[in-house]
């Protein structure tokens, strides 16, 4: 065992056990508990739960390589701005009211809003959404112990799986809220620790947010000499009008994402979902702030030690990441040594045709500390993280699909005289049977789930926050209405991604709309549709207007509560015709 | 409060979010995207400003502008007399 694998294995079984002391510390015994926490934590708490919850595997491993190598530098802003500025629209239109409204479940808001053909569209879009992003994570635990600790992949898929559950069963949102919390101060400093040291290694300045320019302009120097447009150049990769609807669709498709508004439920009041929101993306911008930074120095680094580096000297990180595939190199020119001239390769399977070298974008992060020289227990930290922020974001994931079908399917929809005891039970097995999908799906990755989880964005937004938004700022916003406008908003998104999508049909974009930014165009149908519709179908009852009257306002108020415990006339509330209701 | 009131304290609301969520848009999209090219010629920290606002400055603005936003909301609901929002809401 290397001094590296010695390092990882420390910090990892250090994490792992306090993760699991915290899960035994915080178990639960009823619904509320186990769904929503109880509703009693602490903003800050909060705030910290939520940023691990959001950043996944990919913001922690792979984003700064997305932004460094595969967008080279500006293009890749569209995942710096996409995912911050969503929560600006989360904290101002959505949390505090949602809040309000005091239910479990994304799809709990839609169906007592709408209707009950609303909330399976909605059960439908979560638990797809879920899916998808939750198979990245496992697959994310997998490098990590595949790589650090020279685990089998599926063996440390399944290490990751039983932890997971241990927490995430016996805890539920209140085990997994505390234990992210932990995690997150885990993550953010495996990730600051690593670019303060790099930052002060190359520049004498230990921080990267006033090094940040110098390094620019060494890398733009480097590359310009290499052929490779400017890092810091605009719309060379993505052109202004696709950054504009990129940029748009995550960040609607943030602010739709069930995982994260579910955590504003267990928030302890209004105001403290207003400061949870404030102290989430405070949180966040730590990590986010600092990607770019880190992108930029490790290829610097990069290119700097592997340019003109003859072929049989290459250093031992390089060599290392090409034994487990994620380099990928071919001396095609014939010359011995390594020519980065023309940029790196956009995929691996391009290697000896356009360029020398490719570099798969998970590894940038994960590698930087190597790169840079950093000594041993630096990098087993950074592994730490990074399976930290896998698994924060996965049983986050989890708690949605297993609430989705314990609330939104067996309680309300199979059998509503179902015992406490019985809730949770199901809940358990659900989240049981969840966990072991989500591991199988990250031993066996489909083909297409890197790409679907970028449009997993899309479909939030196209979806979720229309019908959100307008449920609480247009009273009379209809049931048909929100049902016509998702199905719309979802079938022409979903529709136009697979058509364009390599793995499906793979045709020319339309107009050269991305299909990472056609959510944009999805949401805005949504909207059309909604505002359409409503004009000319029943209006919502007088009560369910003034339900959404006090939702406006934080507080207490008799109606919202008897509305939250569901002792309000359903005749009343939606409608005299309605029996579609048990 | 009564109706009236109510009607002026979501009206204040609204207010608040409309400035907040135009600067919102003003430093992402306007900044970091539409008029990049024009403010990557000034730069920043050493950073050109275009390029600073598409990757750290719009994420700065937007912690600002929920900091700012919370803050309003108490002042708001402190003149409204909503002194009972610190009380645990109700859950289904």
């Amino acid at each position: 065992m290397s001094e590296t694998q010695l390092w990882t294995a420390i910090f990892v079984a250090i994490t792992f056990s306090l993760y699991i002391w915290i899960a035994y510390r915080s178990r639960v015994s009823d619904t509320k508990g186990f769904y929503v926490a109880g509703g009693g934590i602490p903003a800050p708490a909060n705030g910290a739960a939520v940023a691990a919850d959001w950043m996944s595997a990919a913001s922690f491993i792979s984003m700064a390589g997305i932004i460094a190598f595969s967008q080279n530098g500006y293009g890749g802003s569209v995942f710096l701005m996409g995912w911050t500025g969503g929560y600006v629209l989360l904290a101002l239109l959505l949390a505090p009211y949602l809040r309000k409204f005091g239910k479990y479940t994304v799809p709990d808001f839609v169906g007592d809003r709408y209707n009950e053909t609303a909330r399976l569209i909605a059960v439908v879009c979560a638990l797809v959404i879920s899916f998808v992003y939750v198979a990245g994570q496992m697959g994310g635990v997998g490098v990590v112990f595949q790589r650090f600790l020279g685990v089998d992949r599926t063996l440390g898929v399944v290490i990751g799986m039983v932890i997971v559950f241990f927490y995430a069963v016996l805890g539920g949102m209140k085990g997994i809220t505390w234990t992210q919390v932990a995690q997150y101060t885990v993550l953010i400093i495996a990730y600051i620790i690593p670019v303060v040291a790099i930052s002060a290694n190359l520049t004498g300045n230990p921080v990267p947010y006033l090094s940040f320019g110098e390094i620019l302009q060494q890398l733009n120097g480097l590359q310009q000499d290499l052929g490779i447009d400017a890092y810091t150049e605009a719309f060379t990769r993505t052109s202004m009008i696709n950054m504009v609807l990129i940029t748009a669709a995550l960040m609607f498709g943030t602010a739709g994402l069930p995982h994260v508004i579910v955590r504003f439920y267990t928030a302890k009041s209004v105001r403290a979902a207003r400061y949870s929101a404030l102290w989430a993306l405070f949180f966040i911008s730590l990590l986010y702030t600092m990607a770019p930074a880190i992108g930029a120095m490790s290829k610097f680094n990069f290119i700097d030690q592997i340019n003109g580096t003859p072929v049989d000297e290459t250093p031992g990180w390089f060599n290392t990441w090409v034994d487990v595939g994620l380099i990928t190199v071919s001396d095609s020119n014939g010359n011995s040594v390594i020519d980065l001239a023309g940029g790196f390769a956009a995929t691996a399977a391009d290697v000896g045709v356009t360029s020398e070298v490719f570099v798969n974008n998970d590894i940038v992060v994960l590698a930087a500390p190597e790169i840079a020289g950093l000594p041993a227990p630096i990098v087993g930290l950074v592994a730490a993280g990074g399976l930290a922020a896998a698994l924060s974001t996965a049983s986050g994931l989890l708690l949605v699909i297993s609430s989705s079908v314990a609330n939104d399917i067996y309680y309300k929809r199979i059998n509503p005289a179902a015992s406490e005891a019985r809730q949770l039970l199901v809940g358990r097995i659900a989240m049981g049977g969840a966990i072991f999908i989500a591991g199988y799906l990250g031993i066996n990755p489909p083909g297409f789930v890197a790409e679907v989880v970028a449009l997993a964005f899309g479909l939030a937004a196209a979806s979720f926050f229309p019908i959100l938004f307008l449920g609480i700022f247009w009273k009379k916003a209809t049931a048909i209405g929100a049902a016509a406008g998702m199905a719309v908003g979802l079938s022409f998104t979903l529709l136009y991604q697979l058509w364009t999508l390599p793995t499906f049909f793979g045709n020319d974009p339309i107009l050269g709309i991305p299909p990472t930014g056609v959510g944009t165009i999805g949401m805005i149908l949504n909207l059309l549709t909604i505002f359409v519709v409503s004009q000319f179908t029943p209006k919502p009852t007088p009560l369910m207007q003034k339900v959404i009257e006090d939702v406006r306002y934080p507080g207490r108020s008799e109606l919202v509560v008897a509305h939250a415990e569901g002792t309000l006339s359903e005749a009343e509330l939606h409608g005299e015709d309605r029996h579609d209701r048990p | 409060m009564d109706a009236q009131q109510r009607q002026a304290y979501w009206r204040e609301n609204l207010k608040l979010m409309a400035i907040l969520l135009t600067i919102w848009a003003l430093v992402s999209f306007g900044a970091g995207i539409v008029f990049v090219e024009q403010l990557n010629s000034v730069s920043f920290l050493g950073v050109p400003l275009g390029f600073w606002f598409a990757q750290q400055g719009s994420i700065v603005v937007f912690v600002l502008l929920i900091f700012v936003y919370v803050k309003m909301m108490d002042r708001l609901d402190a003149r409204y007399g909503i002194t009972e929002y610190e009380q645990e809401v109700h859950h289904s």
